[in-house]
């Protein structure tokens, strides 16, 4: 009996002894070295859940005040929450508040930053005391180097708790980010009336209520990309001259959701690859910036969203370098001049009066040493030298150099005498000079496109009998060229 | 003597061992009938390009107006064809392609491919393998009809939903039958949701298990629901002659198609995209 018993405990330890270095030559591995470092960063996916994750002290990082933003508009919320005890909770201010009229911040890791390679969306839950408007929630703005933005436009809430998906494009690029969210939102629009082109339909709208809980990354695994774009989809041809630059832009993408939902969100050039087809025309980089390299030649810029083509694309001709307009020959003595770097100037004129209405993107450029004024998208704008009018009794001609950029431009000249009381009337319904004002108005057209066209001209219809205050050039039309050696002369 | 009975105690452990191992991963639930049915009886693994085998598949044509139901009962804007644009056999699938395009009167076109007079069984294992479209208002079915329709007006006929698949919910499929009391509306249906993951970006098997008072219903391994005769029984409205009858007793023969818009999923909108395809890699059925 004593010797069974033996026999038998020495069978069971072996086995426990055999069945321990079995485990041990399983699961043995060699040490990590102290000079071991951690490959990636961390990978947390909570953001807020009745308390902020892993966020900066400061938890809400506000949009500056100096545009608008009232930084005091946040807070938490222990009486409500979607899940927990406590939610994010926004006054949205009302458009009369002194401390700011709309509530934005962001969130920022504490740490290095996140690596959100291994998830698909941000997610969160919200509601609102009425349906308001989210105007963008988004994420990847860290008010530091902001290189991953991405944002959802508009996402109108209930009063009810509902789950809201922001996708993330191409997640394998996000490593290390620390822009953890963001969230701007504004007055409540009561009467639907809000229209960004008037201030004051703002007005009439009220503060409200926002609440969020439950703000983390997430892997769904039931999201679809559908469509993404640069360029809104279309496709764009244009001609450049040599060392200028375009940005692409309208970058988005549309993921369907597992609610059938598409939702579109406006995506960071840095998430998109993008490609020249003749990089020696032109090459792109990871902005999107396309920089016209060659002196001749055509590429297409196109670009890839992770697996997907993005719709869109650019076909760029090299022009060759900026041409420089043709140097006057007129003598200076015949000469009162506007804008030359021929003559000396005798007035300094205004080339962005901003009139109200206007679309007009006007400026002075120096290329090559010599300084010109471009225009884009003119419906009209003026060349304003109302506070030193010039005596135009001695001169027979006003000289234009206009660049066109294709054959269809066309521009309206008003050439403005302001009278002797030396202001500029206009009828704001007509548009044509009041009170002792003035003009003379013609139409250049049939341009010859990517050339410099000399223009004189001649001061005479209204101008023949009062041109000794001349004090504008307004310009109607376009809608794009380049202006130089613009001078009264006479021969 | 001792070797004889350390041997036995060590043999008597390693029976309990195992023994403990089979019960443990053995799990019946005495409510359910679990059978595993094995002969393959048909099979189209969808190998030959061009049209789908004539010995195997029809065509149901038309928008319905032919066999006097329009929009095929259901208010559906498809009309059905057999050209290739809405049915065709390639690279190793079947692919059904609803496109929106003016045919006919109707402003979108589908197929809708059955084994009508073909092929039909009594009980087995009908089973498919298939990658959904998506979108509002595609509505995508693999589904069995009973083979006297003609002379029993449906839903005496009997009607078994092996798959269903609404375009604008890509996470689910739900599984019906029809009978009279327990048609249309009121059909015995259940919803069957993907985790993290879609029907319409890979292959999934959709398939039911029928035998004499069961049909089972599976979407890859995962049973999701069983109906019974009590199924029906109890769950049918009782203002129809035989309410609740168990008609799942006849050959049914199989149809697969792709409807465009209809009661059930809603016309499709601005956002959905055509054409829309459902791949269906095989069919097989098992006795």
């Amino acid at each position: 009996m004593q010797m069974m018993k033996n026999i038998n405990y020495k069978i069971g330890r072996t086995t426990i002894v055999l069945g321990l270095l079995l485990i041990f030559n399983l699961g043995c591995e060699r040490d990590l070295t102290d000079e071991a470092v951690l490959a990636t960063f961390p990978t947390t996916a909570e953001i807020y859940t009745d308390n902020p994750v892993g966020l900066t002290d400061e938890f809400f990082i506000s949009f500056d005040p100096a545009v608008g933003a009232n930084p005091e508009a946040f807070g938490t919320d222990d009486n409500e929450s979607y899940e927990g005890t406590s939610s994010i909770r926004i006054d949205v201010p009302g458009p009369n508040d002194p401390n700011g009229t709309f509530a934005g911040c962001i969130f920022r890791d504490r740490g290095e930053g996140r690596n959100l390679t291994g998830y698909d969306a941000l997610t969160f839950w919200a509601k609102g005391s009425t349906t308001g408007v989210l105007g963008e929630v988004g994420f990847g703005v860290d008010f530091l180097e902001n290189k991953f933005p991405v944002n959802r436009a508009n996402i109108q809430l209930s009063t009810d708790w509902r789950k809201y998906v922001i996708p993330i494009p191409n997640p394998e690029k996000l490593v290390q980010e620390r822009g953890m969210f963001l969230i701007a939102v504004g007055s409540f629009d009561v009467l639907g009336n809000d229209d960004p082109a008037l201030a004051d339909s703002f007005s009439d709208n009220s503060g409200w209520i926002v609440w969020l809980d439950e703000i983390k990354f997430e892997r769904l695994g039931t999201t679809l990309t559908v469509n993404a774009e640069i360029l809104d989809g279309q496709n764009l041809v244009q001609e450049s001259f040599s060392n200028t630059t375009t940005t692409i832009t309208g970058l988005s993408q549309t993921v369907n959701l597992a609610t059938g939902e598409n939702v579109t969100v406006g995506v960071a050039p840095t998430y998109f690859d993008f490609n020249s087809s003749n990089p020696a025309v032109a090459t792109v980089d990871e902005n999107g910036v396309v920089n016209v390299v060659g002196q001749s030649g055509t590429t297409t810029i196109t670009a890839v969203l992770g697996n997907n083509q993005a719709q869109g694309s650019l076909e760029i001709t090299a022009l060759g370098d900026f041409p420089l307009a043709p140097v006057p020959d007129d003598p200076a003595a015949n000469v009162l001049s506007i804008f030359s770097d021929s003559y000396t100037d005798v007035v300094d004129a205004n080339f962005t009066p901003g009139f109200g209405g206007s679309t007009t993107q006007a400026s002075v450029l120096s290329i090559g040493g010599e300084e010109f004024v471009t225009y884009e998208n003119n419906n009209f704008t003026g060349i304003m030298f109302d506070n030193n009018p010039i005596d135009g009794s001695a001169m027979s001609f006003l000289h234009v150099d206009i660049f066109a950029p294709d054959a269809s431009t066309q521009v309206e000249f008003q050439i403005r005498d302001i009278g002797s009381n030396q202001e500029i009337e206009t009828n704001e319904f007509t548009g044509f000079p009041t009170g002792d004002d003035v003009d003379y108005r013609v139409t250049l057209n049939g341009l010859t496109p990517n050339e410099w066209n000399s223009i004189d001209i001649p001061l005479v219809g209204n101008l023949t009998t009062q041109r000794n205050n001349l004090g504008a050039i307004i310009l109607v039309g376009g809608p794009s060229f380049i202006l130089d050696n613009i001078y009264f002369f006479t021969e | 003597m001792k070797q004889m009975k350390i041997l036995k105690s060590i043999l008597a452990c390693a029976v309990l061992l195992a023994g403990t191992l089979l019960i443990t991963n053995c799990e019946v639930d005495e409510t359910q009938t679990v059978t595993n049915f094995e002969n393959l009886v048909m099979a189209d693994e969808f190998d030959v390009d061009g049209a789908p085998d004539p010995t195997l598949w029809t065509y149901d044509i038309g928008d319905g107006s032919a066999e006097g139901i329009p929009g095929w009962g259901n208010n559906e804007l498809q009309y059905y064809t057999d050209r290739p644009e809405n049915v065709k056999v390639e690279n190793g699938l079947l692919v059904i392609t609803a496109r929106e395009e003016a045919f006919d009167g109707s402003s979108y076109t589908s197929a809708r491919i059955t084994t009508q007079n073909l092929f039909e069984q009594q009980y087995g294992r009908f089973e498919a393998r298939i990658r959904m479209p998506l979108g509002k208002g595609i509505w995508p079915a693999f589904w069995l009809l009973g083979n006297d329709c003609d002379i029993n007006p449906w839903p005496q006929c009997g009607e078994i939903d092996v798959m269903e698949y609404l375009g604008d919910a890509p996470t689910i499929v739900f599984g019906s039958a029809h009978g009279p009391g327990y048609n249309a509306g009121d059909s015995i249906s259940k919803e069957y949701e993907l985790e993290n993951d879609r029907f319409d970006t890979g292959f999934h098997v959709f398939g039911i298990e029928w035998g004499p008072d069961y049909i089972n219903y599976y979407v890859d391994d995962e049973l999701y629901q069983q109906i019974t005769p009590e199924t029906t029984a109890e769950e049918a409205v009782d203002n129809v002659p035989n309410p609740g009858e168990w008609v799942f007793n006849r050959p049914f023969y199989i149809i697969l198609n792709i409807a465009v818009g209809g009661n059930l999923p809603g016309a499709p909108n601005e956002d959905t995209q055509f054409p829309q395809r459902m791949y269906v890699d095989y069919v097989r059925v098992y006795n």
